[in-house]
């Protein structure tokens, strides 16, 4: 039984279990790619950001 | 899942969907039917046209608009010009305290509240205390009066003048507009305030200034009921930043620029994102197109006449 087969047979098969694997995808994808955009432009933004200057004015 | 959509639809899954005739799918085909002469010259023509229209009225929005007695601001590159760059928060806080000690004894700024400043310029505890330094009028109390109060984080920022009137009599008849929006509100934005609030001189020879105006080139019309106010070291920034004239206008100009457009900095994280996403959507889409449109394209349809 190759990979794809083993996939659509646990996942893709039922609609049940389909849901949930669009559900949590979508949950671990969006995590990431907000994690991935936010520390790009953090990086692009280096020294410029509230957060960057904050701990000046904290105490 | 199937079979109870099977049982509620019943025979209707089994009956054949509408299948398009054969004359329908060859006129769906492009590469069949050429274009008659006069449809060609006809799109060609409008094609010209649209182009044409756009490149006259880019070419008049380049051109140098010399026409009129009026300077218009030269274009600077700021730290927050370009595509993904954020204002510069640290320039946004001596903007505050340029507008604070300066600007706010003439102009109003009644779009920002003090809750406004937390997380972008200001500590929590710092824009209390910014707010506490001020006497807010509230009211009316139980005898019907107003009275003053320290002012709260939910409070926006003092009128320097109770009305317009005022505002008016105080100064020779000319308004200080409210200064929340006003780099949306002027051409050249950030870059016209710069110039503005910089570009004071004498007025030059046949230019007649009345009792309390003053010449300023960028102004439209040059004379200006605004004194020049900002001078080298006019006031004295809290961290300790050299004070000069261009220094303090170009950070209340940002400091402006953020009153104007708070969303600056999401909506530039947000293109990043959109541009991510759609990156990944196009790919998608033209994957899955071709994945498809294979078996239409490649397979033949053939028409054959019923025989008498
Ligand atoms: C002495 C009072 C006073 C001070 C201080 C003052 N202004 Fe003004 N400002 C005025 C008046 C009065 C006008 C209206 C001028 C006119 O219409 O001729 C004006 C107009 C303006 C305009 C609008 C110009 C236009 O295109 O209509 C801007 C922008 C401006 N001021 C910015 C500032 C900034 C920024 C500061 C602080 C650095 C400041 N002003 C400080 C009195 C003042």
């Amino acid at each position: 039984m190759g990979l794809n087969e083993t996939v659509y047979n646990l996942i893709f098969k039922r609609t049940s279990t389909m849901t949930l694997a669009c559900i949590a995808s979508a949950f671990f994808f969006e995590r990431t790619f907000d994690l991935v955009t936010e520390s790009f432009f953090e990086k692009y933004n280096e020294g410029k950001l509230w957060k960057h200057i904050k701990d000046k004015y904290q105490q | 899942m199937a079979a109870s959509v099977g049982r509620i639809c019943k025979t209707a899954l089994l009956k054949s969907p509408h299948v398009p005739t054969i004359k329908q799918v060859c006129s769906l085909s492009t590469s069949t039917r050429e274009w008659t002469r006069g449809r060609k010259a006809f799109l060609g023509t409008i094609g010209m046209l649209a182009g044409g229209t756009g490149a006259l009225l880019f070419a008049l929005d380049r051109s140098v608009r010399a026409s009129d007695l009026e300077l218009h601001p030269p274009e600077h590159v700021w730290s927050h010009t370009g595509l993904f760059s954020s204002l510069d928060h640290a320039s946004v806080r001596r903007g505050y305290e340029v507008y604070k000690q300066v600007c706010a004894a003439c102009h109003s700024m009644r779009f920002i509240a003090y809750r406004n400043l937390v997380g972008v310029s200001h500590t929590e505890e710092e824009a209390k205390a910014e707010a506490e330094e001020q006497m807010i009028t509230d009211g009316p109390d139980d005898q019907g009066n107003m009275y003053k109060r320290p002012g709260k984080l939910s409070d926006y920022f003092p009128s320097p003048y109770p009305n317009e009137e005022a505002a008016r009599a105080a100064n020779n008849g000319a308004y200080p507009p409210d200064l929340s929006y006003i780099v949306s509100a002027r051409h050249g934005g950030e870059d016209y305030i710069f110039a503005l609030l910089t570009g004071y001189c004498d007025a030059p020879a046949g230019v007649v200034l009345r009792e309390g105006q003053y010449f300023n080139p960028y102004f439209p019309g040059g004379a200006i009921s605004m004194a020049q106010a900002l001078y080298n070291e006019a006031m004295e920034y809290s961290d300790g930043t050299p004070a000069t004239a261009s220094q303090l206008a170009k950070d209340v100009s940002t400091f402006l620029k953020w009153t104007a457009e708070p969303e600056h900095d999401d909506r530039k994280k947000m293109l990043i994102k959109s541009i991510g996403i759609f990156t990944f959507l196009i790919v998608l889409t033209y994957y899955v197109k071709r994945v498809k449109f294979a078996p239409l394209k490649t397979r033949k349809i053939e028409y054959r006449p019923k025989e008498k």
